[in-house]
């Protein structure tokens, strides 16, 4: 994922880790990453409850030939350019053949047309486009637009811009010029509530990996096909006192 | 951006951190005297370690120079108090050295000249059992200066034959539970061990979706990765500065393998905390 905002893309990483109960194959240990430890995120039961988390993993599930990096905390200050380097370079010796990040852009700064349309947008690095262009024109989706790479300047020249995305661009232009084969999928939000946009970039992820039984035409039944991790509790606080009402 | 009830339009802060376009525009519009400004200042914030007797730096890292099987760290006033107290006062402790850092919150001082209230981070061991290390650190580690701390401290070749204990504090408003933080029987204790920890802890292991961060995550996390027996003692307290009832809750950890064979009087070491405890209370009016 990306760490973005709304914190969409882990989110939507726990949602997948939890629902195919990937396993834990390893840590990306960085120095890049504020330090952040906790029991098991993804504890169905007390038995395995109690397994340490930090705040970079690996998960894995060997039947999809699916590779699960999860994020669990932000980027220390000059820091984040020094990890996307680390990530490409891991991702190209350990021989992936494509990478997809998820991730997020603040909705706020959607352009009229952007509003109209669906919130949901990719891009595809050179690399990966000759094998996959075919099926994601398929599905109908949307690619990101180019903007004014200054916006206040209206004769500015146009290129892709992901406000809020955190390493999303960076990983994305680097992925470019190493060639590497990467697609990045992304949901315009708001900070808020975001596990519903959570949801939403799953079923959007999973239209073109199918890791789950594709939707039916009942929208409704989204919500239930994803297992939420026990980590969701309290995701707004602590209960409230009693004497507060 | 946001609306306010008031009606205006303002940044609204991003979960996701800093935003990173602002730092990409920042090292792009960077010229050189800026680089040497944050490179000075990169340097005024790396954390050394000195010898005691010399105050020259060590050559490698704490754990490489020296052997260990044990290794207690505290962090925090409580935390530090509570070794005093009961640890460093049943044997003969020698300070091997100790970290100096300078951040925002804190610069550490000097343990030779140290006044009980400011910020340490000492290294010691103890002198009939030279391999049993004890952290005491009171400064407060930045994000920057934790990974630092541990590769000047732990070094890159870890070892597996060794025990670590670790003790902090946090406040209780950070507890997540189902009901209100305010009806919970503060100080408590709760523990996170790493994979080969296999000894039980003393008191109930800390559930999702809690976690811990700064300078106690990062110990842990280096153990966890590296496969290193480690166990993380926390105290939940609504005080965060030094309070007998908050040292008092980390006792259940005397009774455990950790700090077994470390602790020889207890009511004597009690004794010695509320004598720390005096020592430190400043009558506080509105005028303090």
């Amino acid at each position: 994922p990306a760490v973005s905002v709304g914190n969409v893309g882990q989110l939507a990483m726990d949602l997948i880790i939890s629902t195919l109960n990937m396993s834990k194959i390893g840590y990306f240990y960085t120095d890049c990453l504020v330090p952040m430890v906790g029991n098991n995120p993804y504890a169905t039961a007390e038995g395995n409850s109690t397994e340490l988390s930090i705040n970079a993993e690996v998960y894995s599930l060997p039947s999809r030939k699916l590779v699960a990096l999860q994020l669990r905390s932000i980027f220390i200050k000059y820091k984040s350019k020094p990890f996307c380097e680390k990530l490409l370079s891991w991702v190209k010796s350990s021989g992936c053949a494509r990478v997809i990040v998820l991730s997020s852009s603040h909705s706020y700064q959607r352009n009229d047309l952007q509003l109209r349309s669906t919130p949901f947008r990719y891009l595809l690095t050179p690399s990966i486009q000759r094998s996959v262009q075919n099926k994601i024109k398929s599905l109908n989706w949307q690619e990101m637009e180019k903007s004014r790479c200054i916006p206040e300047i209206d004769d500015s020249e146009f290129c892709i811009r992901i406000p809020g995305g955190g390493i999303t661009k960076t990983l994305y232009d680097e992925s470019c010029s190493k060639e590497i084969q990467m697609a990045v999928l992304l949901k315009f939000v708001s900070e808020g509530d975001n596990i519903p946009d959570a949801l939403g970039l799953v079923e959007y992820l999973n239209e073109w990996l199918q890791i789950i039984k594709p939707l039916s035409d009942d929208p409704t039944a989204s919500t239930s096909r994803w297992k939420i991790p026990s980590s969701w509790r309290l995701l707004f606080g602590s209960g409230l006192p009693p004497a507060l009402f | 951006m946001a609306a306010t009830f008031f009606g205006e339009v303002v940044k609204a802060p991003c979960r996701a951190g800093t935003e990173d376009e602002e730092e990409e525009e920042e090292g792009r519009r960077e010229t050189p005297e800026d680089r040497e400004v944050r490179q000075q200042l990169a340097r005024k914030r790396e954390v050394r370690l000195l010898r005691r007797q010399t105050k020259t730096s060590l050559e490698v890292s704490l754990l490489e120079k020296y052997p260990c099987s044990k290794f207690i760290i505290a962090i925090g006033n409580n935390a530090v108090a509570f070794l005093s107290s009961f640890v460093m006062n049943s044997g003969v402790w020698e300070e091997v050295g100790c970290a100096k850092l300078w951040n925002e919150w804190c610069r550490t001082a000097d343990t030779t000249h140290l006044s009980s209230t400011e910020a340490f981070c000492g290294f010691y061991h103890l002198k009939s059992n030279p391999s049993v290390f004890l952290c005491q650190c009171s400064c407060y580690v930045a994000e920057d200066q934790q990974y630092q701390w541990l590769e000047k401290v732990f070094g890159s070749c870890p070892r597996k034959n060794m025990q670590i204990t670790i003790l902090t504090c946090r406040h209780v408003t950070d507890y997540k539970t189902l009901e209100s933080t305010g009806s919970l029987p503060s100080p408590f204790l709760k523990a996170l061990k790493t994979q080969n920890f296999k000894d039980p802890a003393c008191c109930p292991l800390l559930e999702q979706p809690n976690i811990v961060h700064d300078l106690p995550a990062a110990v842990l996390s280096y153990c966890q990765v590296w496969k290193i027996p480690a166990i993380l003692y926390l105290c939940y307290t609504d005080v965060m500065k030094l309070d007998l009832i908050t040292v008092e809750a980390f006792k259940p950890i005397l009774s455990t393998r950790s700090l077994k064979g470390l602790v020889k009087n207890i009511p004597q070491s009690t004794e010695i905390l509320k004598k720390l405890m005096t020592t430190n209370e400043i009558q506080s009016n509105i005028y303090t």
